[in-house]
């Protein structure tokens, strides 16, 4: 067993950086989902903007900490408009069925898709790590690129800060109570309106400064923004809607299936991850860490 | 209003979408006289892909289910077809027959799992069907040739020994026959006790169980229908194009056939129908005129689909009045008009009635 932990841990290192970068992605949509009962399929085109946002400002050369910096606030600013602006495009569809939405949020989907791909043309474009993270460690006996191990540890604290935020504070505490019972929210004199715009802006920064952060490691390409939503959703169904910890446990799953899996079983890569759903859909239809009685 | 009025309205209203269908479909019959090979050629697409669409209205409007993949058994239904016309045999109705088999396949496959949820989880397990089964036909390079696809299927044949059918004309006749029977066995299954059942379903799942209907069959059953008659619209779309690639069964391929669902007003399927014209003329005749900007021009149609025709073209009336209020929230958009006599698929929608 050592043997095989030793021949394998870089990818499972690899898998758990990849994870993380989905979870970016999944708590946007799982909040949002949660709060506003709406299924945004543009989420994974807010990840691109923000990976080409990654692409504007660093590019492929080396760079110093500051221009990584500049792509992450714009990558907060770029999202917190874009987020407040998907909230008020999905606002008037509200109580008119989930179709609706979904079908609005693929349209905005695919204008964002498209015009990126004008912008920054077909090619993968890749990003450089910034120069103090670019070398690489030794990882039981492998060298190991330190840029991943950073991205670990960002996401890992991103997740916390997350957590604290959804979990432990006030603020959180309000959109958790409007996920259960928005109308006895409102009932008591908040104003679920301005919350839902706030969770709607935080998930997508979230998603463009996943993209930001995922750019030296995946790249930035026209599609990506198709994989990782799809992966996004995977993950927010095995975890549970509107649950955080769920989306990050789902997000280490579905991290090491899509790593560690394809390295392992590269034949049955396509079933891997549906397999994973469907198993875990069988025996916990609400997710692993979703509550029975609130399916969707 | 006297009563010599009212009864000559009631005597003329079933009849008013009879003429209109008929008109349609000879107009339909006739395109071929009328247009050039590229256009018969396209419109043979429309056609394959209008069943496609009407096959989703079945299953999004009338059962409250829509699907974010049905491209998984339109393109299996194509793979299929390609398949036997390589290696096995170049009969038309063969190939359709084994597509439909095939796409109700995969559907029962996977339905099994799938229709125990709803709303928005459905959405996404349909959605990452579609995506698992786009990569399997991307990745399976021996039986799908990868991503180049499949290229050089030959022409079908009417009967086994018949002449191959190349002539334009004679294959849009050809799918627009398959099309009218795919078509026509779904409208009379939305119309039949099974689907009264799925729109008791799909308005109110809770109260039909308490009724003491089985739910899960009734879905099952039908995403199953939805399945094969996407399977069928894939091989008649292998039919005119005798190529099928990984980008057939694309994500954009389920979300065009829901727009044209969504466009054409969900539980009529002759608005799907016509919903899927319009989508795939945006797509294949309007696109390269304005320099392949295709996908911005497709988005901007879903987001203008969604804010203008929130009720379709079936569910829009020219004069305003007799609206039904109906469930808001219900999952698969507003309910299906009451059934009167004359109500048809092919024609309009009942007018606004006698007053």
């Amino acid at each position: 067993m050592p043997a095989w932990l030793g021949d394998n841990l870089v990818t499972i290192v690899d898998g758990v950086a990849f994870g993380v970068l989905l979870f970016t992605i999944a708590v946007g949509l799982s909040l949002v989902f949660g709060i506003m009962d709406v299924l945004n399929l543009a989420h994974g085109a807010l990840y691109l903007v923000g990976a080409y946002l990654a692409v504007q400002f660093v590019g492929d050369g080396q760079a110093g900490p500051g221009a990584y910096l500049l792509a992450g606030l714009a990558a907060v600013a770029v999202g917190a408009a874009a987020g407040a602006g998907l909230a008020a495009l999905t606002r008037p569809l509200a109580g008119r069925g989930h179709l609706d939405q979904a079908l609005l949020t693929l349209g905005v989907a695919l204008v964002v898709g498209d015009l990126l791909s004008a912008r920054f043309g077909n090619d993968v474009q890749s990003v450089a790590p910034p120069a103090f993270l670019a070398g690489s460690v030794s990882l039981a006996g492998r060298t190991y690129p330190s840029y991943r191990l950073a991205v670990i540890v960002a996401g890992l604290l991103l997740a916390v800060a997350v957590f604290l935020l959804i979990e432990r504070s006030r603020f959180g505490a309000l959109v958790r109570a409007t996920v259960a019972d928005a109308p006895m929210v409102r009932a008591m004199g908040v104003d679920t309106g301005r919350l839902v715009v706030a969770v709607f802006a935080f998930g997508v920064v979230l998603a463009c400064l996943g993209g930001v952060l995922g750019a030296p490691v995946l790249g930035a390409y026209p599609g990506l923004d198709e994989r990782v939503l799809i992966l996004g959703l995977v993950v927010v169904v095995l975890g549970g809607l509107g649950s955080v910890s769920g989306a990050f446990l789902g997000a280490m799953v579905i991290g090491q299936v899509e790593v560690l899996g394809v390295s392992l079983l590269p034949q049955y890569a396509s079933f891997l991850v549906f397999g994973t759903m469907a198993v875990v859909l069988l025996a916990r239809p609400a997710g692993m860490l979703g509550r029975a009685g609130k399916p969707g | 209003m006297s009563t010599a009025t009212e009864a000559r309205v009631a005597e003329v209203r079933p009849a008013l979408p009879r003429v209109a269908a008929g008109l349609a479909l000879g107009l339909l019959v006739l395109v071929p006289l009328l247009v050039s090979s590229n256009v018969a050629d396209m419109l043979t697409r429309v056609l394959a892909f209008a069943l496609l669409a009407i096959g989703l209205d079945l299953l999004a409007g009338v059962g409250g289910l829509p699907s974010l993949g049905q491209a998984a058994p339109f393109g299996v239904g194509a793979y299929a077809a390609a398949l036997l016309g390589k290696h096995v045999t170049t009969v038309g109705p063969v190939q359709l027959v084994a597509a439909a088999v095939a796409g109700a396949a995969l559907a029962a496959a996977v339905g099994w799992l799938l229709v125990r949820s709803r709303g928005t989880y459905f959405l996404m397990l349909t959605l990452a069907v579609g995506e698992i089964v786009h990569e399997l036909a991307d990745r399976w390079e021996g039986v799908t040739g990868g991503s180049n696809g499949l290229a050089g299927v030959p022409a079908i044949t009417l009967w086994p020994g018949g002449a191959p059918v190349r002539l334009a004309g004679v294959l849009y006749w050809y799918v627009l026959a398959a099309v009218l029977v795919c078509a026509g066995a779904l409208w009379v299954v939305s119309r039949s006790a099974f689907g009264r059942t799925l729109r008791g379903v799909r308005d109110n799942e809770e109260r039909m169980r308490s009724l003491g209907y089985r739910t899960f069959l009734p879905k099952y059953a039908v995403f199953c229908i939805a399945g094969a008659a996407a399977g069928a619209a894939g091989s008649l779309w292998v039919t005119q194009a005798r190529f099928v690639s990984p980008a057939d069964l694309g994500f954009e391929v389920s979300a065009m056939a829901l727009l044209a669902v969504v466009i054409g007003g969900r539980g009529s399927l002759w608005g799907a129908a016509l919903g899927a014209a319009l989508v795939v003329l945006v797509r294949e005749e309007l696109s390269p005129q304005l320099g392949g900007r295709g996908p911005l021009v497709l988005g901007l149609v879903f987001v203008a689909a969604v804010y203008l025709l929130p009720r379709g073209f079936a569910g829009t009336r020219l004069r305003p009045g007799r609206r039904r209020p109906g469930p808001v929230d219900g999952p698969g958009g507003p309910p299906d008009p009451p059934d009167p006599p004359g109500d048809h698929p092919g024609g309009p929608p009942d007018p606004p009635g006698a007053r």
